[in-house]
């Protein structure tokens, strides 16, 4: 035991990262070879975030606000897709807008991965436009409290927003019913909530996708303030989950897409790393308890 | 063993193993494109005629769509080989290994990895603060018949307000650069000034109103939170959801009334003081590891990615998406199933 506790005391961080590395790339591996995901039970806040898409009728304008780049992909691109799969099948009017720089790429990628591939019925500039990117942060939001078109005088591609059919009826950010936000930082979920949430008067409500670091700051604003949230990977895959539930063919025997199971397949590699956590700590406090009665009984 | 030669050992066994890789089945990270062909009709206007404009895209494709299209014609020339994505994937999957290197210890390519990550991030802040701001807000509001006419055609036309407003922006602007100008540095103090103003400003009202305001009306809880059936008002209260919710108000209630005594110094923490500032150290506490788990959650989240990059798209060892027709992976999976 004794010499167990050495090894632990001297042990070199690299093999931790080792640990790491293995734990996470075994279960990659296993799932990216047999398919196989592990099942997953939406919490109320992923539950929520499905019901406030769902209740909403088709044709109902929604904006969806991309304020993240490639470096939170990882956790927030599930997000993403789900969300857009979910708006689509709904056929909601879907109004993208970006307030991070590499947002409207993203925003094409999605549209790219969702709407093309799967709903091609659907028509741009008429069931769903991207915007683009504006840079402002919180005064953005504050323009588009009072008129949406000053905000984003054009779309992605160059087109007048008075032309854009699917901005029909909008003047405000509060003639959206339903406000989605994939929120990686600042600007994100929390100032959309500061500068157009509280400002509304309760007029729009907002369901949120957000990074793991995001979401205990975001808790406190669930359930008044912000109606839905996805925290982190787990929420992306409950969510994940539920929509591809929701949306499962007649035909059981049909497999779901790969892209729509993103999120669920990062939850093996998830599961590997939380063990090792785990085991590290029990080992961390091992080795803290056995150093300090060593030290005890020496002094004893 | 000197770490220069740690080094050498490690690059000669990656690039091994790769070159291994690249001999068995279809081999590895190889990227298509399919040829877009695409047109747009230009309305006439007061200078140009009425014209079609064509050009050709080319879209990043799976490998199996080529495979397919060259079993079905081997001289087809709507799908081809890409030098340049597979350049990028090569370049993509050699800055991971780059950065992932420093879990090792600091090397030349993770160096190199972090100048291009810092190079690349600013040159492209510049890119997209002079295309996405300067030129739609400040020109396109001062010389709005060049951007209309070279930049933006759809551009709305300024109004009086906005073109004054870009200007007293300009001036700012012109009084923030003096900061760096050997003499008259004070006049940058300014626009620091207005910003500070501005910002105190907005910050101000909206904190008041969604953080103090409507996060306290939202402490203010029911001790009981009865919980009716939602099939039948008449069917009385439900006794589990009724107790979850009311312990979930009280543990609320409890939760911000002992974090708010750990933070109020001025009585001694002591009695029952004492006592709910440790009851609140703990809420605390249960935050702080909330967060650390969340944090956690999120980079190995990140970390799955970049892995999953690695396996996928540049070793071809897995293909959850079916990119490609025939693989070693895909044949193993279905025997393990």
């Amino acid at each position: 035991m004794s010499k167990f506790i050495t090894i632990l005391e001297g042990l070199d961080r690299r093999w931790i990262f080792l640990a790491m590395a293995i734990s996470v790339a075994g279960p990659i591996l296993f799932i990216g070879i047999t398919g196989k995901t592990l099942p997953e039970t939406p919490t109320p806040t992923a539950r929520a975030v499905y019901r406030e898409i769902e209740a909403l009728s088709p044709g109902t304008p929604v904006l969806i606000s991309f304020d993240f780049d490639p470096a939170s992909g990882g956790e927030l691109t599930p997000m993403a897709t789900s969300l857009v799969h979910q708006c689509a099948a709904r056929g909601l009017r879907m109004v993208f807008i970006a307030l991070w720089p590499l947002g409207p790429q993203l925003i094409d990628e999605t549209i790219k991965r969702v709407i093309l591939a799967d709903y091609p019925n659907l028509k741009e500039g008429v069931d769903y436009v991207n915007l683009g990117f504006q840079s402002g942060n919180e005064a953005v939001m504050k323009v588009m409290l009072t008129d949406f078109a000053k905000a984003f005088p054009i779309t992605k591609n160059g087109v007048a927003v008075g032309d854009v059919v699917a901005l029909k009826g909008i003047e405000r950010v509060d003639n959206f019913p339903l406000l989605i936000t994939i929120s990686a930082g600042y600007p994100g979920a929390k100032e959309w909530i500061q500068y157009v949430i509280s400002s509304s008067g309760g007029k729009i409500k907002m369901v949120t996708g957000c990074t793991g670091v995001q979401t205990p700051g975001l808790y406190p604003y669930y359930p008044v303030q912000l109606s839905g949230l996805l925290g982190a990977i787990k929420g992306a895959a409950e969510y994940e989950s539920l929509v591809n539930s929701s949306l499962a063919p007649k035909d059981t025997s049909a497999a779901v897409p790969a892209k729509y199971l993103e999120a669920q397949r990062r939850m093996g590699p998830q599961l590997g790393a939380h063990l090792l956590m785990i085991a590290l700590i029990i080992l961390g406090n091992i080795s803290f308890f056995a150093q300090r009665n060593s030290k005890v009984r020496a002094t004893s | 063993m000197k770490p220069s030669k740690t080094w050498v050992i490690v690059v000669a066994v990656i690039v091994v193993l790769v070159g291994i890789r690249m001999t068995i089945g279809q081999g590895m990270a190889r990227a298509y494109v399919e040829r877009v062909d695409q047109s747009v009709e230009v309305k006439a206007n007061d200078i140009h005629g009425a014209s079609t404009e064509k050009w050709t895209e080319w879209h990043p494709v799976a490998p199996k769509k080529f495979e397919a299209a060259q079993k079905a014609d081997p001289s087809q020339t709507k799908f081809a080989f890409s030098w340049a994505n597979t350049i990028g994937l090569w370049l993509a999957a050699f800055f991971t290994l780059a950065i992932f290197s420093f879990l090792y210890r600091d090397n030349p390519g993770y160096r190199l990895a972090e100048a291009v990550i810092i190079g690349v991030s600013a040159a492209y802040w510049g890119v997209i603060g002079f295309w996405d701001t300067l030129v739609p807000k400040l020109f396109g509001a001062l010389t709005p018949n060049l951007i209309h006419d070279q930049v933006l055609p759809s551009l709305p036309a300024p109004t009086t307000g906005q073109v004054v407003a870009m200007y007293f922006a300009l001036a700012l602007g012109l009084m923030l650069l003096m900061r760096l100008a050997p003499k008259g540095g004070w006049i940058s103090l300014w626009p620091i000034a207005f910003i500070i103003g501005v910002t105190a400003g907005l910050k101000i009202v909206s904190h008041v109103e969604s953080d103090l305001v409507a996060q306290s009306i939202a402490t203010f809880k029911p001790l009981v939170q009865p919980i009716v059936s939602p099939e039948s008002a008449q069917s009385g209260w439900m006794l589990w959801p009724t107790i979850w919710a009311s312990l979930a108000n009280i543990l609320l209630v409890i939760g911000v009334l002992c974090c708010l005594t750990y933070f109020f110094f001025s009585v001694e923490h002591k009695g029952v003081a004492g006592r709910a500032a440790r009851v609140g150290i703990m809420y605390l506490m249960i935050t702080f590891g909330a967060a650390f788990g969340f944090t956690v959650m999120g980079r190995v989240a990140l970390l799955a990615a970049r892995i999953e990059f690695l396996f996928d798209d540049w070793l071809w060892l897995i293909d959850p998406a079916g990119k490609r027709i025939v693989e070693v992976a895909s044949a193993i999976g279905s025997m393990l199933c």
